[in-house]
């Protein structure tokens, strides 16, 4: 029955075995492969520790493409409202672009995030078994002379060196994925830094931002114009009020004076203006 | 039986659960015989599924060797062929 699996799991100890098929004194064995086992923990738990990295590093980058599809959604919006659909059109086309790059980064990070749970538990399940090792060992080497102790060594072995072959499998595995997704994370990096998809920081304008900033500097210079104009279409026709009405006559005065010089008033008429103001 | 998921642990199993094991096990073989990974990838997962609801999880202190040992359900036909190439080198980092 179960003729693959079968194999994989004598070749697989065949193969975990080979590591500490190297000393004389079976009981040495015990030792040597002890320290194997602990060397394999460290690294075990290193490999937890650069995976989540990894994802500490993903998550950043997925916060700064969030911020890209807010400002270039705000950007469209802007765009809009100011008539100008082309630049909202390529904003929104933006968008969709960065957010499939979010998408992607999702992606990875849900697996970074089962890689990290998985060699947490290898790690806990190594620990418990190289533990339960140790109490083998010593009982083994108090126990028994040299010559005796080869079949409980044996027995000792059985499952230890499968656990630390599936471990190293494990932070093989751990190694090659998380090394995928740097190099993918630095085209990511460089994109950001390059301006492309702008940096979240914001501190780097884009063209479409500079374009907006243009045209919104652009509309402040006409609302400005149109609001003195609109004042200096008040002006002749408030003028004459100014000069009947004493009480009204300073609140406008100040303006016109600036933009628009009235046609002198009656000099005998506006001391008296000025002076109830003072 | 003892049947371990590489990189998940192992799992005890009585009985007739073993031979529900077995047909999966044909499944495996043809996927990699015809070099087909999406057929690999779901015999795999029924095989994983079928491990966790007929058996039981091995304590964490026990030291066992199993029976039969599974590969990832998204391990690739090359992963599983390097499994099943005795030439191979040791599997513990050194």
């Amino acid at each position: 029955m179960a003729g693959i699996f079968q194999r994989i799991s004598l070749i697989f100890r065949a193969k975990t075995d080979k590591a500490l098929d190297k000393l004389e004194d079976p009981r040495e064995t015990l030792d040597y492969s002890y320290q194997r086992q602990l060397e394999l923990l460290q690294k075990v738990r290193r490999g937890v520790a650069d995976v989540a990295t990894s994802r500490k590093r993903v998550e950043l980058q997925a916060n700064g493409l969030n911020t890209q599809v807010d400002k270039l959604t705000q950007q469209a919006q802007k765009a809009l409202e100011v008539g100008r659909e082309d630049l909202a059109r390529e904003a929104l086309t933006r968008r969709s672009g960065v957010q499939q790059q979010l998408t992607d980064l999702q992606t990875q990070h849900a697996q970074l995030q089962a890689e990290e749970e998985k060699l947490t538990r290898a790690s806990q399940r190594l620990q418990a078994k190289v533990d339960a090792f140790r109490t083998r060992k010593e009982t083994i080497k108090a126990t028994y002379s040299a010559a005796e102790a080869q079949t409980r060594i044996n027995e000792a072995f059985s499952g230890i060196s499968e656990e630390m072959g599936d471990v190293g499998l494990a932070i093989q595995r751990a190694e090659d994925k998380t090394q995928q997704m740097q190099a993918r994370a630095g085209a990511i990096d460089e994109l950001l830094a390059s301006g492309a998809l702008d940096d979240p920081t914001g501190t780097a304008k884009d063209d479409i931002t500079r374009e907006l900033e243009q045209l919104a500097s652009t509309s402040d210079v006409e609302d400005e114009l149109a609001r003195m104009k609109a004042q200096l279409g008040a002006g002749p026709a408030g003028s004459p009020q100014a000069i009947e009405g004493g009480g009204q006559a300073p609140v406008a005065q100040p303006v016109q004076n600036q933009t628009y010089a009235p046609p002198p008033p009656a000099p005998s008429q506006q001391p008296p203006s000025q002076g109830d103001l003072r | 039986m003892i049947v371990r998921i590489l990189g998940e642990g192992q799992w005890r199993i009585e009985g007739s659960g073993q031979n529900e094991l077995s047909a999966l096990d044909d499944a495996v073989e043809a996927a990699v015989a015809a070099d087909d990974q999406e057929q690999l990838a779901q015999a795999l997962q029924q095989l994983h599924d079928k491990v966790r609801a007929v058996g039981t999880e091995v304590a964490d202190d026990e030291l066992a060797d199993s029976d039969l040992i599974l590969p990832e359900t998204d391990a690739s036909l090359d992963e599983v062929r390097a499994l099943l190439n005795d030439s191979d080198e040791g599997l513990i980092p050194s």
